[in-house]
């Protein structure tokens, strides 16, 4: 990675506060930092605040999980995050530069597939390779062979190893999101912005892409964001869970995950994470309520 | 897939019926061929006259093929100029629209006036009637594109011509093709109109020369040949049309191939 040096690195360790102690956490260096960012949709009378005044940090490699009730802006701070809108006031930092600045490679996956209907499967998974360098160069040489593969098996271990000459719309809604999740995976991202990528799927499926992610995750230490209304899910894969009040969005808590790695779908049914699921849970349920009351 | 046969057969059988029926009613009531001629007078004029109609027809399909193809040309080009930009398309949209508006036919005498009579005339035409359709639609569809998908590109950093060559004109082509099926045609239109005005060649004058001579099955055969060009190309269009299109009318045959 040729990730510039952060000029104002080595903040403060993300709290994680182990009960059992895991594998020490290594200290990060700051990754993505908004400050006091607020951001509105519309103009005059009829704008509506999605987010005010946010700060959030992410370390390095760390994984977060955004959850709290629908609408409350948790996408937009992706959106933030991947340089696709603009703070209304407020600053946004990746890899210690103004955000669209960095030379980061991010892979976003959409609440919808987003998948372009004109290309397979394979190519619509391989679309980052022919626009993101370092692959881009390549691009031409790499795409019926060692691209092609990757892709291939990329594809495989989503469960979709027959498919690859399909068109999008000839497969299920849930067939698609996960062509969508490879195409955010396959180009070695070193930011990760998920926006609910599992939300079409089973239990069954949505847990075999846990564990996944999980491993690639391991494997490969991006920043992860992730979006999500599953509070098992956001307990499961993420080191904090970020939960935000309803419109406008607001941080109420930033509750560090301390479980040990590997995770397992066992690991879902202890009671230290029924414990925390359910804290969350509660926390969300106020946050709806005090926006119900005003 | 029997509907789709039973369509295809009932279609035939209108075409051949409405020939039989005129047919019949020119022999019924009796009408001279100077009048209405019989489709079997036509088609044996046709076959009769054809080493002199064959000049004419290579003449009126070349002119129209080049007119078509620099009127497609432009109106790409220009299309994806007010498309790709939401201000462009707004500024640019009420003087296309003045333009488009004029009656095609009534610009042939200036180019006339401009280069002569002959085939450079019934380019022109056959051009400036195709342009518009093509850049309206050409336009639209880079203009409707669903920001969804240039999110997907914009996120890994892609370039305005990266986000045209992978998503707007990928998205643009469906409203492209429909375009050139109407284009095509309306380029015919275009040349016959100035041949008839302007021109010693083509089927047009062949025509305007038949219906002064009161060869009136003659006049019809050009119809004929006209009416066949201007099938086989909307065919043609058709065809490569449902080749990379199919995408947009999820046409399994598309996928299969």
């Amino acid at each position: 990675m040729t990730t510039n040096p952060v000029p104002f690195a080595r903040v403060a360790p993300i709290p994680t506060a182990p009960p059992a102690p895991p594998p020490p956490e290594p200290q990060r260096k700051l990754f993505i930092e908004l400050e006091k960012v607020t951001v509105s949709y519309g103009k005059g009378e009829t704008a509506t605040q999605a987010l005010a005044e946010v700060s959030l940090r992410a370390g390095e490699g760390d994984f977060i999980a955004l959850v709290g009730p629908s609408g409350c802006g948790k996408s937009t701070i992706l959106k933030l995050v991947g340089d696709l809108l603009k703070a209304t006031s407020g600053n946004v930092f990746v890899a210690g530069r103004e955000v669209g600045a960095q030379d980061v490679r991010i892979g976003m996956a959409f609440q919808n597939p987003t998948l372009l209907p004109w290309l397979t499967i394979r190519d619509n998974v391989m679309l980052p390779l022919k626009i993101v360098q370092p692959f881009r160069a390549d691009w031409r040489q790499k795409r019926k062979t060692e691209y092609r593969d990757r892709a291939e098996a990329l594809l495989a271990k989503v469960g979709l190893k027959d498919f690859g000459s399909k068109f999008p719309w000839q497969l299920s809604g849930g067939m698609q999101q996960r062509a969508s999740l490879c195409r955010a995976l396959i180009h070695d991202p070193n930011l990760l912005l998920l926006d609910e990528p599992f939300g079409a799927l089973d239990q069954f499926t949505r847990e075999e892409l846990w564990g996944i992610l999980q491993t690639l995750w391991i494997d490969t230490k991006p920043t992860v964001l992730l979006v999500t209304h599953d509070l098992r899910e956001s307990a499961f894969l993420a080191n904090r869970i970020v939960v935000m009040s309803a419109r406008p969005g607001r941080i109420l808590v930033d509750e560090p995950v301390a479980f040990a790695r590997p995770r397992t779908i066992d690991t879902t049914y202890e009671p230290g994470f029924t414990n925390l699921t359910h804290k969350l849970r509660t926390l969300i349920v106020e946050a709806r309520g005090a926006a119900g009351a005003t | 897939m029997t509907s789709v046969k039973t369509e295809k057969i009932a279609s035939a059988a209108l075409i051949v019926g409405v020939f039989i029926v005129w047919e019949i009613a020119c022999l019924v009531f009796g009408i001279s061929e100077f009048v209405l001629p019989r489709p079997t007078q036509i088609i044996f004029t046709l076959v009769d006259r054809w080493p002199a109609l064959m000049p004419h027809a290579v003449q009126t399909l070349y002119t129209t093929l080049v007119g078509f193809a620099l009127g497609v040309s432009a109106g790409v080009l220009i299309g994806m100029l007010i498309g790709s930009s939401r201000l462009a398309y707004n500024v640019a949209f009420p003087l296309l629209v003045g333009f488009s508006s004029i009656p095609k036919v009534a610009v042939v005498p200036i180019f006339v006036l401009w280069f002569g009579s002959g085939t450079v005339p019934a380019i022109l035409t056959s051009m400036i009637i195709s342009v518009f359709p093509v850049v309206v639609n050409m336009a639209t569809g880079l203009a409707t594109t669903e920001p969804e998908l240039e999110d997907v590109l914009r996120t890994m950093k892609a370039t305005k011509r990266d986000i045209l060559l992978n998503i707007g004109l990928p998205r643009a082509m469906p409203y492209l093709f429909a375009s050139l099926k109407v284009a095509v045609t309306l380029s015919f239109v275009g040349t016959v109109i100035s041949e008839t005005v302007a021109s010693n060649k083509g089927i047009g004058n062949m025509m305007l020369i038949a219906s002064s001579n009161f060869n009136v099955p003659l006049v019809f055969a050009g119809l004929f040949i006209l009416a066949g060009l201007g099938i086989a190309l909307y065919v043609i269009f058709s065809l490569i049309e449902r080749r990379v299109t199919g995408w947009a009318n999820r046409k399994t045959e598309f996928a299969m191939g």
